[in-house]
C-alpha cells in the first residue's frame, strides 16, 4: 500500500474493507479517516460497508443452536458406516 | 494393542458420541439440515478411510472436526457454482489519470433509510444468501471462511495456498460487489 498520506478511493474502500474485520493497522485507519474527509463517496461506501457487517453479523453468524440429529436418523447412520466398513 | 494409550479411534461409538456435536457445528454454517446430515455422514466416511493416519496426537473429536472443517469448505466451493460463473465487476478506473477513482456507476447511491432499520428481516436474508451464491467461487469461498467460519486470515491464506494481499483484494471486490447487489435488491427498492 506504499507509505504515502493520501491514497485513491480503491485503496480507502480496501482499508475499510480491512478495518470490519478489525485488522487495519493504525496508519492504515489514519489515512483511511483524512481520505474520508475529503471523499464523500467513500464516507458513504464506509457506512454501507459497516451496515453489511451488521447483516453479516445478523444472518451468517448465527447463534449456537442446540439441534440433535433424531434417533432414526443415527440408526440409519450406524447402519451405513457398518456397511462402509465391511 | 495396549501401547496406544491415549487418544485412540472407535468408530462403533462415533455416531453416539460425535454425531449431535458435529451436526450442531455444521447447521450453524450450511443452509439445511439435510445438507448437515450428508455433511456429517460423509466426515465420518472419510474418517474410516483416513484412520490408518490417525496418529493418536489429537483427540478423537479434534480429529473428526478437522475432517468436518474440510467438508464444509469443499461445500462452499461446490454450491451453485453454475450461477457463479459472473466475473466481479470493476469499480476503480484501472488506469489513466483517474487510476484508483470511482467509475461513476459504481458510485453507492444512498440507501432507503426504512429499509437499512430492518436488518433482521427474514426476507433481507433471503436476498443476502442470494447475492452470495451469485459472487464467483472463488470470492464467496473466502468470504464465507471469512464471515461464517471466522477463520484467521492466516488459516485462509495456507488453506488456499493465497498470499494475505491476494486475501484482501478478494474480499474487498467481493463485498463490493454484495454492497452492490444489496443496494440493487433491497436498500434502493
Amino acid at each position: 500500500m506504499g507509505n504515502k498520506l493520501f491514497i485513491s478511493c480503491d485503496e480507502a474502500t480496501t482499508i475499510c474493507t480491512k478495518n470490519q474485520y478489525k485488522e487495519a493497522s493504525f496508519f492504515e485507519k489514519l489515512k483511511l479517516n483524512i481520505h474520508i474527509l475529503h471523499c464523500k463517496v467513500c464516507g458513504l461506501y464506509a457506512k454501507q460497508n459497516s451496515k453489511l457487517t451488521e447483516i453479516c453479523k445478523v444472518h451468517l453468524d448465527k447463534p449456537k443452536c442446540d439441534k440433535k440429529m433424531s434417533d432414526a436418523d443415527k440408526d440409519a447412520l450406524k447402519e451405513r458406516l457398518k456397511e462402509f466398513n465391511q | 494393542m495396549s501401547e496406544i494409550k491415549k487418544h485412540t479411534l472407535d468408530p462403533s461409538k462415533w455416531v453416539d458420541a460425535h454425531s449431535d456435536y458435529l451436526f450442531n457445528y455444521t447447521i450453524t454454517r450450511v443452509d439445511s439440515e439435510e445438507l448437515a446430515k450428508d455433511i456429517v455422514q460423509e466426515t465420518f466416511f472419510s474418517g474410516l478411510k483416513a484412520m490408518k493416519n490417525f496418529r493418536g496426537q489429537a483427540a478423537e473429536r479434534t480429529w473428526l472436526i478437522s475432517i468436518l472443517k474440510r467438508k464444509i469448505i469443499d461445500h462452499y466451493r461446490k454450491i451453485n457454482s453454475a450461477r457463479g460463473k459472473a466475473e466481479v465487476k470493476v469499480n476503480f478506473y484501472e488506469e489513466g489519470d483517474k487510476k484508483g477513482s470511482w467509475l461513476e456507476e459504481r458510485v453507492p447511491q444512498s440507501w432507503n433509510n426504512e429499509a437499512e432499520k430492518n436488518i433482521e428481516n427474514v426476507e433481507l436474508k433471503g436476498t443476502l444468501d442470494d447475492c452470495i451464491q451469485n459472487l464467483p467461487e472463488k470470492y464467496r469461498t473466502v468470504f464465507l471462511l471469512k464471515n461464517v467460519q471466522q477463520y484467521e486470515t492466516e488459516e485462509i491464506c495456507n488453506e488456499l495456498g493465497i498470499t494475505a494481499s491476494n486475501l484482501w483484494v478478494i474480499i474487498h471486490r467481493a463485498r463490493h460487489q454484495l454492497r452492490k447487489c444489496m443496494e440493487d435488491n433491497w436498500f434502493a427498492k
